[in-house]
């Protein structure tokens, strides 16, 4: 009846879509929160569905919010880890997508160490694909789940001004994150060490700051990035110290600014690196708010993509990538 | 090019009808419950959520005792997602407290194929093991699909499939009215 926007038949990154889009989904996501605080944690909209989760890179907190998120909605789920599987012994990724496809699944959530996987994926199998993070790409679920979060504690994204600190150019987060906020509106900036932010990152209207003093001063929002400590051992940062006495977030420093300052971490925090426990554990953190929005958020995409499958999944099989 | 054929509204309640109508359901209620005490109402997305309201405010002025109040979208409980495809606008669910030995009534605005009754029932199960449900609605058109009934009803009209019920309240739509569209 009216024209509302739809998602197409895969979720693979915040790039190509459309503010529309991502509304869609942080306006669904808010009756979701309702369910997971029911006494019978439940609803049946995805009955008889079947997922798998298709993990080739560690992870618990992405890997388990899925699994929540597809149990609440009542759908089938089957876990695959890169290790212990198939995969370990050769098979590529179009052929272990293929023999699921063939025990007729619906939906595929893919984290894959290789930046497109999500997206080479859908466009080859039928089935509705997720990414749940590609190589240095995108992790769109977790940066819907932070726009949610922010919008929760702003009442609003547009306009606010959000800082992306640490390690800007090996994340995946970072670069989800830079195409949600800018496209709901909001400011957006990254402050780091020169060696971790991606050269001409200007250029896409980002601000660039090299001090976190700087930062701090300027930003509504901190979304403080993991420093991932192998990094160290390539040459990108001198010490994990140093690190924390440049860029660590402590009271201190957020001290000095008049404003209250909203501080999100996308997790595992590194405590005492990236960010001081005071700080973390602090009352103007939201970062266990993330970790509960972040099921409401992929419940929200499971449930849309899941609906109206049928045409899509044509397009798919007669080729059409778009 | 054809130019579609008009669409024939007919008033079925108007302002003072419908207000009848909700005063003579608040009766009913307590008659079938005897009383308030384990009462609950739970009106379903969206307009059920507004006649509630207006049901539990004439009991409260009747009975002087609070009536709880919840409300309740089906849509998760559908049983017809992969046709109709997602609905966008998922409203709120919020049911007040534990419904286990409570009387709960649903309120709705129109029952036809009795598929959102079907939905109800199953979500209400979720939040406990009400000792009795009843079901009170405004507009019973007929057209069922599913073998249930309301306890409480409005007003009757024998409806076909062609045609629709719009139920209008004062607080969404400006004003109170029932209309059949032909």
């Amino acid at each position: 009846m009216n024209a509302s926007p739809t998602l197409g038949k895969d979720l693979t990154g915040l790039e190509h879509m459309s503010p529309e889009q991502i509304r869609l989904i942080l306006d669904t996501a808010e009756p979701f929160k309702e369910v997971s605080e029911r006494p019978i944690k439940k609803v049946p909209a995805l009955r008889g569905k079947t997922i798998v989760n298709l993990f080739f890179e560690a992870s618990t907190r992405t890997r388990i919010s899925f699994e929540f998120a597809e149990k609440r909605l009542s759908a089938d789920t089957v876990n695959v880890a890169a290790t212990g599987s198939s995969v370990s012994k050769g098979e590529t990724l179009v052929d272990t997508a293929r023999n699921l496809e063939a025990m007729r699944i619906d939906m595929v959530v893919i984290r894959h160490p290789s930046s497109g996987a999500a997206e080479f994926l859908g466009n080859r199998i039928a089935s509705n694909v997720i990414n749940a993070g590609d190589g240095k790409h995108e992790h769109p679920t977790q940066a819907l789940l932070d726009l949610l979060t922010i919008r929760d504690k702003h009442g609003k994204i547009e306009g606010l001004k959000v800082c992306l600190v640490g390690d800007v150019l090996h994340s995946r987060v970072a670069r989800s994150n830079l195409w949600g906020l800018t496209k709901l509106g909001a400011e957006v900036a990254v402050c780091g060490p020169w060696t971790l932010l991606p050269r001409g990152i200007e250029e896409l209207g980002v601000k660039v700051f090299g001090r976190i003093e700087e930062a701090i001063e300027w930003a509504d929002v901190l979304n403080v990035l993991r420093l991932q400590l192998e990094r160290m051992e390539k040459g990108f940062i001198p010490s994990v110290r140093e690190y924390y006495r440049v860029f660590g977030v402590t009271p201190e420093r957020l001290e000095r600014s008049p404003k209250a300052i909203t501080i999100m971490h996308p997790g595992p925090m590194n405590r005492g690196v990236e960010i001081d426990s005071r700080v973390a554990d602090g009352p103007h953190s939201v970062i266990l708010d993330q970790v509960t929005n972040g099921v409401a958020v992929r419940m929200a995409v499971l449930y849309l993509l899941a609906g109206g499958r049928a045409e899509l999944a044509d397009a798919a099989k007669r080729g059409s990538g778009e | 090019m054809p130019r579609p054929k008009a669409e024939e509204r007919t008033i079925l309640l108007d302002a003072r009808a419908m207000s009848r109508a909700l005063q003579r359901m608040a009766v009913e209620i307590l008659e079938l419950a005897h009383g308030t005490g384990d009462l609950v109402l739970i009106g379903i997305q969206r307009r059920g959520v507004e006649l509630a309201e207006r049901i539990a405010k004439l009991l409260e002025k009747a009975e002087g005792a609070e009536i709880p109040r919840g409300a309740l979208d089906i849509t998760l409980y559908r049983d017809d997602l992969g046709a109709v495809g997602p609905n966008p606008v998922i409203g709120a669910t919020h049911i007040p407290g534990d419904l286990t030995d409570k009387h709960a009534v649903i309120v709705d605005d129109v029952l036809y194929t009795g598929r959102t009754v079907r939905a109800a029932l199953d979500e209400l199960a979720d939040f406990g093991r009400p000792k009795r449900i009843s079901l009170c609605v405004l507009v019973d058109r007929g057209g069922r699909e599913l073998p249930i009934q309301a306890d409480i009803v409005g007003t009757v009209v024998k409806t076909g499939p062609g045609e629709r019920v719009d139920v209008q309240v004062e607080e969404l739509d400006g004003r109170d009215q029932v209309d059949v569209i032909r």
